[in-house]
């Protein structure tokens, strides 16, 4: 006989037997029960109060992409848990493991439209791995176990449980479960098939102009160091995708950077002519290949991927590995011959020197640019011993060229949806998570104006994160593509801020505004001096572009470029 | 080309509403979808016709082999099947024409399960070509309405398929 236990009392026993020490959430009339049974019962569990649930959806998010270890958040029925979507989405889209726990009107009234019901199962249904509605205490364990098991595994995603209140309420006799039943689900991680793994060694042996991709899939496998023996073995340069970075040390000779619409040009030029294209741990979308049809024309592909859904959803691929990147690339690497590929990598050398002369730092300006502010964070940390948190848009692309990554996961951002608002409350989360890492969050004037509140959690919870704003007055990336491609016309893209310093200081923690280059350097230093949290308003030049850029509908080798420097030796191809 | 894809799921709420979902969000173009049990108790077994080219196809069986429900997913396109239909018809009959359906029926193998003084409700089961040639010829008689179920499919023979799909 065991003992009787609340759903509610059940929630937290599964949280503590899942190892979890740390709930981001919001209360609200439909977690009552759970709120009350954390307090009542002490439960060891630390609550991180938000402003807005959407802030404890990338918490959550990001506490689970620095640590590899399952984010847990909590909001009640209704707008509780619609707000929560765009976290979940995001964590979706980016691989991320998170588990959401909602309060639902009690049993009784469900389908009623009462007082803040939400279809929660119905809405979250597309955005989350699986979710679950729980009805009845006595099934509650169970989705428990099923939640953060399906949440870390095989792929990792966002798995959410709706709980009606009555079922918090209920007491049913509690076990700790020990397994699982999912008769669909094996997420046992495997090397590819040996066969494919030899497949793909003779292609990379025959190839003369051999080129890996890496993506998120290496960090989540932490297959870093295997990806890096490929790599050196056989003497491929590594781009990456946006998530990739920091799977790869960019200041490796083999380290490319990231390619793509805001890729460097060597690097896509490198993807473009290469005659073997290995992609790991990638998904390949349109903002690495560009038009899917014009990608690496002269390359056989190798997809090495988890996911047999991703390998050859948008490109077909010669050769699909399909099996866990770390055992994968373990049981390829002895396969591979060591080799030099000395024409393609000078080759590859002769383009990124042309991409060197054409290099913003290498210009004498007097403007604050965001890059000279990348490149002197990058310094002042170490060389990038710290985990940066950027937001969406031109800053994020311009943190991408300008901050060589070499430590693994110190960059956490939102790639696949793009999620505006993800940098302050991720960072939070990464914070939390890691408390004695240094954590910048990097974050454009709109994008940190979505989720600005959160300001206050930081301050609660005493976080030292420190706040990089990168403020040029407009929506900026929209704003560029304005530029561009409609003739300038800034409809809806020119910002009206805050004085970001007075928000600042409202909230109670120091800050700084910044316009010149020669003031940088001193106010990233009194940041890190400051023993807390610290928000610096870089006030950058307002008409700043990102370069090389890929229009839509171009392949990736179809770049507008950084101009060449009047200085430049004349002649110089443009 | 259309392909005939079997999928075995655990019967769940919402199960139906997971892959109705994923065939909507992936633009995936379904052409019929029947669902039941199989003679596993608590194991659904869903026939469904897709078209598409190759990749189209094989993302519609990674897809939904993803979901968590879903234990098997299984194209029999090129496998030997029983492929079957069923259909019924409600069609004008007057004591003039009535013998001519009658004998069309019997060449089909349907048969009537309904007679009303204006109509007859015609039963047709087969391959769904069978079915769509006898519909062309009742619509000569001017159909009142119609139902038909969708696409079944069993793999003949023994051919190594355990009840919930896993071989």
């Amino acid at each position: 006989m065991h003992e009787k236990k609340s759903g509610a009392q059940i929630v937290w026993e599964s949280l503590l037997s899942e190892g979890v020490e740390v709930v981001f959430g919001l209360p609200g009339g439909a977690t009552l029960p759970m709120y009350d049974a954390l307090a009542k019962d002490r439960y060891p569990i630390r609550h991180v109060l938000v402003t807005h649930e959407q802030g404890a959806s990338h918490m959550a998010d990001g506490y689970a992409r620095a640590t590899g270890r399952v984010g847990v958040c909590m909001a009640t029925s209704g707008p509780g848990a619609t707000n929560l979507i765009t976290g979940l989405t995001t964590a979706n889209m980016d691989s991320s493991p998170v588990v959401a726990i909602t309060g639902q009107v009690p049993t009784s009234l469900l389908g009623r439209d009462g007082f803040q019901e939400a279809d929660v199962q119905g809405v979250s249904l597309p955005v989350t791995k699986h979710n679950y509605l729980v009805t009845d205490v006595r099934d509650l364990a169970q989705a428990l176990k099923e939640a953060f098991y399906i949440a870390r595994t095989g792929r990792p995603g966002p798995v959410l449980i709706d709980i009606c209140k009555d079922a918090q309420q209920a007491e049913t006799e509690f076990e700790h479960l020990e397994s699982v039943n999912l008769p669909g689900y094996n997420p046992t991680l495997t090397a590819a098939d040996p066969a494919a793994i030899e497949r793909a060694a003779r292609l990379i042996n025959e190839s003369e102009r051999p080129l890996i991709v890496a993506g998120q899939g290496v960090s989540i496998a932490q297959a870093e160091a295997e990806l890096r023996n490929l790599a050196e073995k056989a003497n491929i340069p590594v781009a990456t995708s946006l998530l990739g970075i920091s799977a790869f040390p960019e200041t490796h000779p083999l380290s490319l950077g990231m390619g793509g619409m805001h890729g460097e040009a060597f690097t896509n030029y490198a993807m473009q002519e290469c005659d073997v294209l290995i992609a790991v741990g990638a998904r390949l979308d349109d903002r690495l290949t560009g038009v899917f049809s014009t990608f690496a024309p002269k390359a056989r592909l190798i997809h090495i991927d988890l996911d047999p859904s991703e390998v050859g959803k948008n490109l077909t691929i010669d050769t699909p590995v399909v099996g866990d990147a770390l055992l994968t690339l373990r049981a390829l690497l002895p396969l591979v011959e060591a080799t030099e590929h000395p024409a393609w990598l000078a080759q590859i050398g002769q383009w990124r020197s042309d991409t060197d002369q054409r290099d913003v730092l290498a210009q004498e300006t007097e403007e604050l640019v965001p890059p000279f502010i990348m490149r002197q964070l990058w310094h002042l940390t170490n060389e990038g011993d710290c985990t940066i948190v950027s937001d969406v848009g031109q800053h994020q692309m311009w943190e991408a060229q300008y901050f060589p990554h070499t430590k693994r996961r110190s960059l956490i951002t939102s790639g696949g949806l793009g999620t505006m608002g993800f940098a302050l409350p991720a960072a939070v989360g990464v914070q939390i998570g890691h408390p004695d890492e240094e954590v910048w969050v990097v974050a454009g004037d709109g994008g940190f104006q979505m989720t600005m509140p959160e300001l206050s959690t930081v301050v609660t919870e005493g976080l030292p994160l420190k706040i990089a704003i990168i403020n040029n007055g407009y929506l900026g990336m929209v704003r560029q593509w304005q530029d561009v491609f409609y003739d300038k016309r800034y409809a809806g893209t020119p910002l009206f801020n805050p004085d970001f310093v007075k928000i600042a200081d409202a909230y109670g923690l120091p800050a700084q505004t910044v316009s010149r280059k020669e003031d940088v350097e001193a106010a990233i230093r009194q940041a890190q001096a400051h023993n807390g949290p610290f928000l610096i308003d870089f006030q950058v030049e307002p008409f700043a572009n990102v370069f090389p850029m890929v229009a839509p509908g171009k392949s990736v080798a179809d770049m507008i470029r950084r101009p060449m420097p009047m200085t430049a030796v004349e002649g110089t191809e443009g | 080309m259309k392909h005939t894809v079997i999928a075995w799921m655990e019967d769940k709420p919402g199960v139906l509403n997971r892959v109705a979902g994923l065939f909507r969000r992936r633009n995936f173009n379904i052409e019929s979808l029947a669902v039941g049990h199989s003679e596993t108790p608590g194991i659904s077994r869903m026939t469904f016709v897709v078209a598409g080219d190759a990749r189209q196809l094989g993302q519609v069986q990674t897809q939904l082999a993803k979901l968590i429900n879903v234990i098997a997913v299984k194209d029999v396109t090129s496998e030997p099947s029983i492929i079957r239909e069923l259909a019924l018809v409600k069609v004008n009959a007057t004591s003039t024409n009535r013998a001519e359906i009658l004998q069309l029926v019997d060449i089909y193998r349907a048969s009537i399960v309904d007679v009303a003084m204006d109509s007859l409700v015609i039963q047709i089961t087969g391959p769904e070509e069978r079915i769509d040639s006898l519909i062309r010829l009742l619509e000569t008689f001017g159909i009142q309405e119609m139902v038909r179920t969708g696409r079944v499919a069993m793999v003949r023979g023994n051919n190594g398929f355990a009840g919930n799909g896993r071989q």
